[in-house]
């Protein structure tokens, strides 16, 4: 296999979930984390798990990694059932997870070194073009921990990158970084996403965010893990978070989550 | 350079204060010899070849006990952090055994092995094995679930996971109890030489024995001296290195 080759856009993939149901046993009681959800991601599609914390989004994305398993319920890859995890589905999480014993190429490398059907020299090459396509070219040998919080995100993504997976699962990749830093992210994700044609799924709490990337924003309500709503997103790209036709989407997912909370409360209430 | 010149300086001057007071006629020259008699013993032992000998013997004891501890605890560290079974037999005997100085197993292997290189190499083994077990199991144990969580996705199981993550994850540990292990391993060993003459290798232990024997106290410092600088090397070449690659890549050790 040649770096040309390796660096072709992997066919992106269809993820079908299909009636997944997962509990958590806590000391006091059991937690229906996901009831009997189902979510259809087409091919290249990038989609928006939005929810308040404990809605299961984060339970969904890491069966569909293949991290965890389902009570109930299946979650396939073009037709294929997902059952642990595959170099087809990467995922990038809210901790950058790099490991601090290797410094920032080798961190690209190590999901490479995993791949067969590659020389080392076209492993590097390919790592190299990853690095360069997150603005981090010139940081090589740097360590993990010299690194801003906003790098290590990069490094991350790139890493996740680097392999071609045809899905691209990201749990609030960004949550943890300061608005500008974000905000700039948020720019860089979408060229990324136009240039690398990958399926994402992405989970937020953040409903700009997810209006701002998404072509689809899907709802989650918490007690138990639902599917409430989906809203498509259709505004061109490049698109800006600061922008009033954005706004007018997130004050609308924003007024529906609103909207079933409240009547959550009022069950609870009953 | 600076810093280098402060060493010099200090060390200087405490040689001459000791080369002074000892020749003040207040001590017995016998007892407190001058720095000046000690190296005059260094050189002649240096010369008739003796200091060499019985550094090498030791050295062979340390290194070679040393390596089997490691290699035995190591691999018994690992699967403490990863089955039940070895963390509730293994891990509890390591617990016990990390209290216990090691020096206390010198009469035993006497006793078991009588006065041979096996014997040291009991001691040294024990003085080192129980504490690297513990600190490897600490080790793994201790590391965040999510490179785990990570190397899954990229595809690394089995032993690639344990060889290229939960291994130098653990670094920072491991080498703590490596060091833990050598200066444990190191004084047992100088206990052991010191206590009983080993028929097999005449070592720096039972140099500086014999050096009482003899009443000179000159020998004596000479060896302590000795013991001191190979302490200082092992650290510096042994486990320095380690731990500048640790500081380096988890931007720890910096105070300042």
């Amino acid at each position: 296999m040649s770096v040309e080759s390796e660096l072709k856009n992997a066919a992106a993939e269809r993820i079908e979930v299909d009636g997944i149901s997962k509990s958590f046993t806590t000391k006091h009681r059991v937690v229906l984390a996901l009831d009997r959800v189902s979510l259809k991601v087409s091919e290249g599609e990038f989609v928006c798990l939005v929810g308040p914390s404990g809605c299961g989004k984060s339970t969904l994305l890491n069966i569909i990694a293949g991290l965890e398993h389902p009570d109930a319920g299946r979650v396939s890859a073009n037709g294929i059932p997902v059952s642990e995890p595959g170099r087809d589905r990467m995922v990038m999480f809210q901790e950058h997870a790099l490991f601090p014993w290797l410094d920032v190429m080798h961190n690209v490398l190590f999901g490479l070194k995993l791949k067969p059907g590659l020389t080392n020299k076209e492993r590097r090459e390919v790592a190299e073009y990853y690095l360069q396509l997150v603005g981090l070219e010139k940081f090589h040998h740097a360590n993990v921990h010299e690194l801003s919080g906003g790098m290590k995100q990069r490094v991350a993504l790139a890493r996740a990158l680097a392999p071609n997976p045809r899905v691209l699962l990201m749990d609030e990749p960004f949550a943890s970084l300061d608005a500008l830093t974000r905000e700039q992210l948020y720019g860089d994700m979408q060229e990324i996403w136009q240039a690398r044609r990958k399926t994402i799924i992405f989970v937020t709490h953040n409903v700009r965010e997810a209006a701002c990337l998404g072509d689809r924003v899907v709802l989650f309500s918490p007690n138990p893990g639902r599917i409430r709503k989906e809203f498509s997103i259709n505004l061109p790209r490049p698109r800006d978070i600061n922008s009033v036709e954005l706004a007018h989407y997130s004050s609308e997912i924003t007024a529906s989550l609103k909207g079933f909370t409240a009547a959550q409360g009022q069950e609870a209430s009953e | 350079m600076k810093r280098a010149l402060t060493s010099i300086v200090f060390f200087g001057i405490l040689i001459g204060i000791w080369e002074f007071a000892a020749r003040s006629g207040k001590f017995s020259q016998v007892m407190f010899p001058p720095p000046s008699n000690v190296a005059e013993y260094i050189w002649q032992a240096v010369e008739d070849g003796s200091l060499a000998s019985a550094t090498f013997v030791t050295l062979k004891r340390l290194l070679v006990g040393y390596s089997v501890g490691l290699l035995l605890g190591i691999p018994l560290g690992l699967f403490t952090a990863k089955f039940k079974i070895f963390q509730d037999t293994i891990g509890v005997l390591a617990l016990g055994m990390q209290a216990l100085p090691s020096v206390c197993w010198v009469p035993l292997a006497l006793g078991w092995f009588g006065q041979t290189e096996m014997a040291m190499l009991f001691v040294v083994v024990m003085g080192t094995l129980w504490s690297v077990i513990i600190a490897t199991s600490d080790g793994v144990r201790s590391m965040p679930p999510i490179y785990l969580r990570a190397a899954k996705t990229m595809g690394s199981s089995g032993l690639h996971t344990w060889g290229y993550v939960i291994l130098p994850a653990s670094l920072p540990y491991l080498v703590g109890g490596m060091k833990q292990g050598w200066a444990f391993a190191w004084r047992s060993l100088m206990a052991a030489e010191i206590f009983v003459v080993i028929l097999t290798g005449f070592g720096l232990g039972q140099l500086l024995q014999y050096g009482r024997d003899l009443h000179a106290m000159d020998q004596v410092m000479a060896v302590m001296i000795v013991l001191i600088v190979i302490g200082l090397l092992t650290d510096k070449l042994l486990f320095a290195p380690w731990e500048r690659f640790l500081h380096r890549r988890w931007g720890t050790g910096n105070l300042k």
